[in-house]
């Protein structure tokens, strides 16, 4: 009776596994063949591009910026007859901001959509998580917006969109002491993030090899929200700047308390800053301040000019950095396709080492470790309003 | 009570029909789906889900026999996965410097994941020690600080990356290394649950009073009972570490554990079966959304987000809880992992 009962289950179990197996084996063969199949066939067939960003979880806005630049730049091609004569479909993934998501959903995209290339994700550890998949599948992979240098160090499969955390700090600490004329700078950052370590590094790396003093170099916890003790100690070595290299809602919080506590200088910070929110939190107490971004929509430059129109007309928002840099990625993407003129990923790869484009984010170039090559600017905060001061090559 | 003492006093021996049966079954397990990967035939998608979802049902049985087994509340548990995963990452990526395509000397990184395990039974030993002599909500909340001190620590030390991480980890979890690691970490906590140290952990869990007061040295079970739990949850992380390639300090936070902290409820407290079902079945049906909700776009007029995937996923939580509140298998066990002994012990009513 007994043995009856654990051989019942035994059975039934071994049914249940090859009952799933058949079923992805089905699953498996039929996009197989949708991909495999005859060129003939396939020529009607869209273009898969897989889309990786994080529409839940702590970057949920930032990923929704980023998914509308792909979305926008994906539909300008269809309307123009699409990508080697074919339409191009995007296949987009939710990785909440989580590396582990991340892996899955990268190896989702290529493993079960077969899709030729991938456009993700937004943050830097997602993409250290995605990208060895990527590089293993031969599949070629950019990321609008992961800074962190590793990302690209994946492999040669790996590019990027975005300008990387040094240079980002440094071009600050340049800005800072040749424009602003600053001499003694003081530092506040989260030290529980690899974004704000990092550019409050290299700040400090360049600002002391122009000859300025860091005068104070504060990190604070992640999900602090008094900062008083870090601020005192900051404006009591008397700074001309304060560098903030953090992310909006603490950039805010940390300009509204070193007000109140009397510093009436500039407050610099990097591409975190560009939110909305930041006026919301931060109120007057973020007027002169300044930060480093990847675009400012107030360029004159009509390529600009045209992508923010239209990209307002179609969301209802002005576009940020990151719907900008989702979509110039996609679009270098798409462009590589057409030029290696296959959606052979060693093809599309050695299209993308080649590709010279004129974006929306500056006119973008891949150096030896598949960095682009680009500019930043400098936007400066006046009365809630974002106003265009500068731009700076490397 | 007749039939206590003997299974007490016996030794469990190391092979019985049914411990054959479970070593037949996941043999044939990793057998199947092996020979489906090899030939092509499953997509690798549904193999890295499998892998992930074998490591959850070491995080998950481990930190059951924490909360379920032994009744204590650890909401901490991805520290100590955080422990192993760094120790391990650390020692293969940093100090050996081991190639991350994961070819190279084997040994080393299993060496590596056991001493990740000790590593977090370590910190788990010393963490029990003063904070298990604590109950209930004080326990949680101390556990919780230490799961974020663990965190929090890591993230300032340079050597390891500090907030960046490590990345580049040699990809050494394969399929098979996994199954071999979970199919043990099963048995051993089995064991231990059938053992003399299992009953002192249920009798503490039923009564922390009336079990000091028949002889059990409390501290000293619990202790041990959090010590092993770290350990298997160490051993998770190392493997999660191997098979990601990256690990973040991000990755162990509080939300983490709160996700195997639901594996264990949902599945049922105080049942290996419950864990590993809930476990795999938690893993799928994340996943299993992904696909459900592509195909549910495709179909109907409107456009549906990925954004909904986790919507579904918390009703659906919510309901198995409403429904069954005890959990998939309350606290039932699959029949395999039950030591034949037990049956004994039924019969006499114990």
């Amino acid at each position: 009776m007994k043995r009856r009962k654990t051989f019942a289950v035994l059975v039934s179990l071994l049914l249940v596994v090859a009952l799933f197996g058949t079923v992805l084996t089905g699953c498996s063969s039929k996009t197989a063949n949708n991909n495999g199949g005859s060129a003939q066939k396939t020529e009607s067939k869209p273009i898969l591009i897989g889309g990786v960003a994080p529409v839940t979880g702590p970057a949920a806005t930032y990923g929704k910026s980023t998914k509308q630049g792909y979305e926008m730049a994906l539909e300008e091609w269809n309307a123009k007859g699409g990508v080697l004569g074919r339409k191009v479909k995007l296949v987009f993934e939710d990785d909440k901001a989580d590396p582990t998501e991340a892996a899955n959903a990268f190896s989702k995209l290529i493993n079960d959509n077969h899709v030729v290339a991938i456009v993700g994700s937004v943050t830097s550890s997602c993409s250290l998580a995605g990208a060895p998949i990527a590089q293993r599948a031969g599949v070629p992979m950019i990321t609008p917006t992961s800074t962190n240098p590793k990302v690209t160090q994946v492999g040669d499969y790996i590019f990027r969109a975005c300008f990387i955390d040094p240079f980002q700090g440094t071009v600050a600490a340049k800005f800072v002491f040749n424009n602003l004329k600053a001499r003694k700078a003081g530092v506040i950052y989260d030290i529980g993030q690899d974004y704000n370590t990092g550019l409050a590094e290299f700040f400090k790396k360049e600002f002391e090899s122009l000859g300025g003093k860091i005068v104070a170099y504060e990190g604070y916890p992640d999900g602090t929200t008094d900062f008083n003790t870090q601020l005192t100690k900051i404006i009591d070595a008397k700074p001309d700047v304060i560098y903030s290299p953090n992310y909006y809602n603490d950039d805010g919080l940390i300009a509204k308390q070193a007000r109140t506590l009397g510093f009436t200088g500039p407050i610099v910070g990097g591409d975190g800053w560009d939110s909305p929110d930041l006026f919301k939190i931060g109120g007057d107490a973020v007027n002169n301040c300044y930060f480093t971004n990847h675009f400012s929509k107030d360029s004159k430059d009509p390529k600009v000019q045209a992508f923010v129109k239209k990209y307002t007309e179609k969301y209802g928002e002005a576009p940020d950095a990151l719907a900008a840099l989702g979509y110039d990625a996609m679009n270098i993407m798409l462009t590589a396709i057409q030029n290696a003129g296959s959606t052979d990923g060693a093809k599309i790869k050695d299209a993308l080492k080649n590709i010279d484009y004129q974006g929306v984010t500056g006119h973008i170039k891949f150096d030896k470790d598949r960095n682009p090559v680009k500019s930043a600017v400098i936007i400066k905060i006046e009365n809630g309003k974002q106003t265009y001061v500068t731009t700076i090559n490397p | 009570m007749k039939g206590k003492e003997t299974v007490q006093n016996k030794k469990i021996p190391l092979f019985k029909k049914r411990d054959f049966q479970l070593l037949v079954g996941t043999v044939i397990f990793w057998a199947i789906f092996y020979t489906l990967t090899k030939f092509g035939m499953m997509n690798l998608y549904w193999m890295h889900i499998i892998n992930v979802s074998l490591i959850y049902v070491i995080l998950t049985t481990s930190l059951n026999l924490i909360n379920g087994f032994s009744g204590q509340f650890s909401i901490g548990h991805m520290g100590f996965a955080a422990v192993g995963a760094y120790t391990s990452a650390t020692l293969t990526t940093i100090v050996w410097n081991l190639p991350s395509h994961g070819v190279g000397p084997f040994s080393l990184f299993i060496l590596s994941v056991i001493l990740g395990g000790i590593a977090a039974a370590f910190i788990g030993f010393l963490i029990g020690l003063p904070t298990l002599r604590l109950r209930g909500d004080y326990l949680a909340i101390v556990t919780l600080a230490f799961g974020e001190i663990i965190r929090v620590t890591i993230n300032s030390i340079k050597f390891v990356g500090g907030p960046r991480g490590i990345p580049g980890i040699p990809r050494f979890s394969s399929f098979t290394v996994i199954v071999i690691f979970t199919f043990l970490s099963v048995i051993v906590l089995r064991n231990i649950i059938y053992s003399s140290i299992g009953r002192a952990l249920l009798s503490i869990r039923e009564d922390e009073v009336a079990s000091e007061l028949v002889g059990v040295h409390t501290t000293y079970y619990k202790v041990l009972g959090f010590t092993v739990g770290a350990f298997f949850a160490g051993i998770g992380g190392a493997l999660l570490a191997h098979l990601i390639q990256y690990i973040n300090p991000l990755q162990f936070g509080f939300m983490a554990t709160i996700y195997v902290l639901i594996m264990v409820y949902i599945g049922g407290v105080g049942s290996l079966s419950g864990s590993i079902v809930a476990a795999i079945g938690i893993t799928f049906l994340s996943e299993g959304l992904r696909l459900g909700l592509d195909k549910l776009d495709q179909v109907t007029p409107f456009h549906v987000g990925p954004e909904w995937r986790m919507v579904i996923f918390s009703v659906l939580l919510v309901a198995t809880m409403l429904y069954k509140t005890n959990g998939l298998m309350g606290d039932m066990e699959f029949k395999v992992l039950i030591p034949e002994e037990e049956d004994e012990n039924a019969k006499h009513g114990a």
